[in-house]
């Protein structure tokens, strides 16, 4: 179970997170949606700890995030992100093999191989992808890519940051199926941040609202359009009216 | 108080100057401090080698080879007014082994490589690949910047001693062809009159050279702003701070060995 509790970042004068409380359970599809700049990404990259809060705390299963064994505590994650971040000196399957070729968790590297073609397989691209570069990939193909290295050492938690960004709406769609049937399976946990509510009905389990570096809503999916909440409706209506202050 | 603001902007630019010295003397600590420490990316630092040292030899050689043909016929002119043209064959081989053969090689290597490393490592992370490689659980200190240093200051003794080499084959082809030198005896009259201190001390210094020009481009592609223009002025500042670095740990190395 991952926990934020009363997090605040600030850069400079800007404070981003101003007080998030959040609890995601073990095993449970969190969705987080808000408009541009309400901090989504500040807030998954500081349980990662590549942001470090200014204040308040981040537990994962009890234990404070800033406390832990750093590689342990990484091992458990996998991350998309949002440009894929594939590294361009490396073959497809050196970059969804990489953590099994280094570190803790390394294997031999024909076994490594064979796990990221397996991986590949998975997120539907075939083996002959395995040795081209992130740079002769499409971009849908670089997605799959991202998400292969983010499932290839079968972590516990999966960060998904903007999956379907830049991807025409066929392409959003087997994404989004490939992240559910794949978080499914695998029995993680999984939080997603994005602004595409095909996403969210797709992906999600449980959704939150962020605005102005607070949670304004949290709840099922199911229980998303009937919530009453008028932050929350003028996002997921894409209304210009609203409490949400649109700049024209 | 319209007085104060040139002070106010003389004390602005004393502590963001102060501030990047303390960041760069934390970052430099940070990856001594990872050197000795595994893991050890041997690929990497190979990878780093091969294109520090190996593919900077042109550059490095046509350099010298020209600034050594440059040499001798200057000195030949200065020492015309003395009637000490003879010192050819030696002001060039201690100007080329102690001076110019380091500096030259640290100023192009600085040019093409310190650009090369901050426009690569920028891009990583504008690209999000340096947050990638955290939470892949590689330290992006470690992965990216350890090889590279290490790599650049093994590369440049080499590739000064090769620049040192060329520069004086520059230095004896003008003198034979066109000062009519003796071939046998600038030879034996540049081998004769250096000694170890002076190889040794360029060399050292271009250890050091490949020290600065890594360091500085591993921290400013670290330190890039976001999208183009970020990487592009973090290639810039890599390049001018190396250049203005080497030309200053020169100075205080010539000091050092004078």
């Amino acid at each position: 179970m991952i926990e934020l509790r009363d997090v605040h970042k600030a850069f400079g004068s800007n404070k981003v997170l101003r007080g998030v409380n959040l609890t995601i359970p073990r095993g449970e599809s969190m969705v987080i949606i808000g408009g541009s700049g309400t901090g989504k990404s500040i807030a998954l990259k500081s349980i990662l700890g590549l942001v470090k809060p200014d204040s308040g705390t981040i537990l994962l299963d009890g234990v404070d995030v800033a406390k832990a064994e750093r590689d342990a505590f990484l091992a458990r994650f996998g991350m998309l992100f949002q440009g894929g971040a594939l590294f361009d000196s490396l073959s497809v399957w050196q970059n969804v093999a990489f953590r099994l070729l280094r570190g803790t968790q390394k294997r031999p590297v024909d076994e490594a191989r064979a796990i990221a073609i397996e991986k590949l397989r998975r997120v539907g691209l075939k083996p002959d992808v395995a040795d081209q570069f992130p740079a002769e990939l499409s971009g849908g193909m670089q997605k799959r890519v991202g998400l292969a290295r983010a499932i290839a050492a079968e972590p516990e938690i999966i960060f998904f940051d903007e999956p379907t960004t830049g991807l025409d709406p066929i392409m959003s769609g087997v994404i989004n199926a490939l992240i559910r049937e794949i978080v499914t399976e695998m029995g993680a946990t999984a939080m997603t941040i994005t602004h595409d509510m095909s996403s969210v009905r797709a992906i999600a389990d449980k959704v939150a609202m962020l605005h102005d570096g607070v949670i304004k809503w949290t709840g099922p999916v199911g229980e998303m359009d009937a919530s009453g909440d008028p932050y929350l409706d003028q996002f997921i209506h894409g209304r210009a009216e609203g409490p949400i202050e649109a700049v024209r | 108080m319209i007085l104060l603001v040139p002070v106010a902007a003389i004390g602005r630019s004393t502590l963001a100057l102060l501030a990047t010295i303390g960041q760069v003397a934390i970052y430099v600590g940070l990856v001594l401090s990872h050197i000795l420490r595994p893991p050890f990316y041997f690929r990497e630092f190979f990878s780093a080698l091969l294109t520090i040292g190996y593919f900077s030899l042109p550059v490095v050689g046509l350099t010298t080879l020209f600034t050594g043909g440059a040499l001798a016929l200057q000195i030949y002119s200065g020492g015309a007014r003395f009637n000490a043209e003879s010192v050819v064959p030696q002001i060039v081989a201690i100007g080329i082994v102690r001076e110019l053969g380091p500096v030259l090689t640290g100023l192009m290597v600085a040019g093409r490589v310190a650009a090369s490393i901050a426009a690569e490592i920028g891009t990583m992370k504008v690209t999000e690949q340096i947050d990638a490689l955290t939470t892949l659980s590689t330290n992006p200190i470690k992965y990216l910047t350890v090889p590279r240093v290490l790599a650049a200051t093994i590369a440049l003794p080499l590739l000064a001693a090769v620049g040192d080499i060329i520069g004086i084959m520059g230095g004896y082809l003008v003198g034979v062809t066109r000062l009519d030198f003796n071939a046998a005896v600038y030879l034996t009259t540049t081998v004769d009159f250096l000694v170890a201190k002076d190889v040794v001390s360029g060399l050292v210094k271009a250890g050091v050279f490949g020290f600065i020009i890594a360091m500085m481009g591993c921290y400013h592609g670290m330190n890039s702003g976001r999208g183009a223009q970020g990487v592009g002025r973090a290639t810039t500042n890599a390049v001018v701070s190396a250049s203005i670095l080497i030309l200053a740990a020169n100075y205080l190395l010539t000091e050092l060995f004078f």
